[in-house]
């Protein structure tokens, strides 16, 4: 079990709202979507939202819409996003998503495994990502960081050879 | 032309110099799956132990890569030893004199494409370009020639092995997929072909997201 999993929010703002006709098909592939990730390998959790439908709008601006999910690996977000039906999906953004010009729209960042992220918390790592680029503590596909190294606690002959209680070990 | 990197991209596509070791990578990059020296040996008419000298030479090269496995589907003792196999590998390597630096651009290119939500425009002048072809009616034909490695699935699906525009694609993958696909429609209108066949995105991993189905 992988002691941290990788978080994804990413945002767009609607050029109308869902109930406008010209959304239909995003709105009709939202369930499709949100189905495919659930049964997708190594998805963990997302966040659903007040419709159920996984975005999640802002309240002063209904028309900014957020996701936010958790995955167990990179290469899991990567086949459901981009080696999936998903593909076609995203490739017709621009019919319902306005451009993002020069702002991240998405941030990738670490969680400890068995923790959920917040809304509040995804939107502060975007914000932190457009302020300062790429940073450990939120990413993007074309520039990942590592997960955090995982402390294991020192064996009892590695604690003893630290502490100078124990001789080096014989190089044969 | 002269850091480590570049001498090593310059042996690898010398290594292809000998034709006989061309032929080699030629048939193996053809297989549909990982190929055995004595599949390169019958085609290229050669001897084993001559096919097995150039295919080591690729993979010395970097060209080629190894993988083991026993072909008989049969395991345990008396299975035999696994089959050396062959694939092309999965690095690219671009020499170019003066050097020229287009993926650079390319990079650029379509990072300002997406953040002026400028796909639309992009889709429209890549199915321009495609349907520009010659007339064809041979459809694997075709693909071949614009370098898709195409592969069919039955009588009515062909599935393309190999992504022309690859590592742009892995970073920008809405906006190339739907370049390709609109690149691949125009190639069907050009060619005469589209009232038979109909490309459509289907993405999955190892291959080029777009597949085309028997209308």
């Amino acid at each position: 079990m992988d002691a941290f999993h990788l978080a994804q929010i990413n945002t767009a703002r609607l050029r109308a709202p869902l109930t406008d006709p010209s959304m239909a098909d995003f709105v009709e592939g939202l369930t499709r979507m949100n189905e495919l990730a659930d049964r997708s390998p190594g998805f963990v959790w997302r966040l659903e939202g007040d419709n159920g439908d996984g975005t999640i709008a802002r309240p002063a601006d209904p028309l900014r819409i957020y996701t936010l999910s958790v995955w167990e690996t990179p290469e899991h977000l990567r086949a459901y996003a981009y080696q999936s039906e998903h593909l076609d999906y995203l490739r017709r953004r621009r019919e319902w998503f306005h451009p993002n010009g020069s702002e991240a729209a998405l941030v990738l960042w670490w969680v400890p495994a068995g923790t959920t992220p917040t809304l509040r918390q995804g939107i502060s790592r975007l914000d932190r990502l457009r302020a300062g680029g790429p940073t450990p503590e939120g990413f993007t596909f074309r520039q990942m960081f590592p997960a955090p190294a995982v402390r294991r606690a020192p064996s009892p002959e590695r604690l003893a050879r630290e502490e100078g209680t124990a001789p080096e070990p014989s190089p044969l | 032309m002269t850091t480590p990197e570049d001498l090593r991209d310059l042996d690898a596509v010398a290594s292809l110099a000998d034709p006989v070791r061309r032929r080699a990578y030629e048939v193996v990059a053809a297989g549909a799956g990982p190929v055995g020296r004595d599949e390169v040996a019958q085609a290229l008419g050669a001897g084993r132990t001559l096919a097995a000298f150039h295919l080591d030479k690729l993979v010395a090269a970097g060209l080629l890569e190894v993988s083991y496995a026993r072909r008989s589907g049969r395991s345990g003792p008396g299975a035999g030893r696994p089959t050396k196999l062959y694939q092309v590998a999965a690095a690219e390597h671009a020499v170019s004199v003066p050097p020229r630096a287009y993926r650079a651009a390319a990079e650029l290119l379509a990072e300002a494409l997406e953040q002026a939500g400028a796909e639309q425009t992009l889709y429209e002048v890549a199915r321009r370009h495609g349907s520009g072809g010659p007339a064809c009616s041979d459809i694997t034909e075709m693909l071949t020639a614009q370098g898709y490695a195409p592969e069919p699935d039955g009588a009515e699906r062909i599935v393309l092995r190999n992504c022309p525009f690859h590592r742009l694609a892995e970073q920008f993958p809405p906006l190339i997929c739907g370049m390709n696909l609109a690149v691949i429609d125009g190639l069907l209108t050009g060619s005469g072909l589209d009232g038979e066949w109909t490309a459509r995105m289907d993405a999955a991993p190892g291959r080029c997201c777009v597949t085309l189905s028997k209308k």
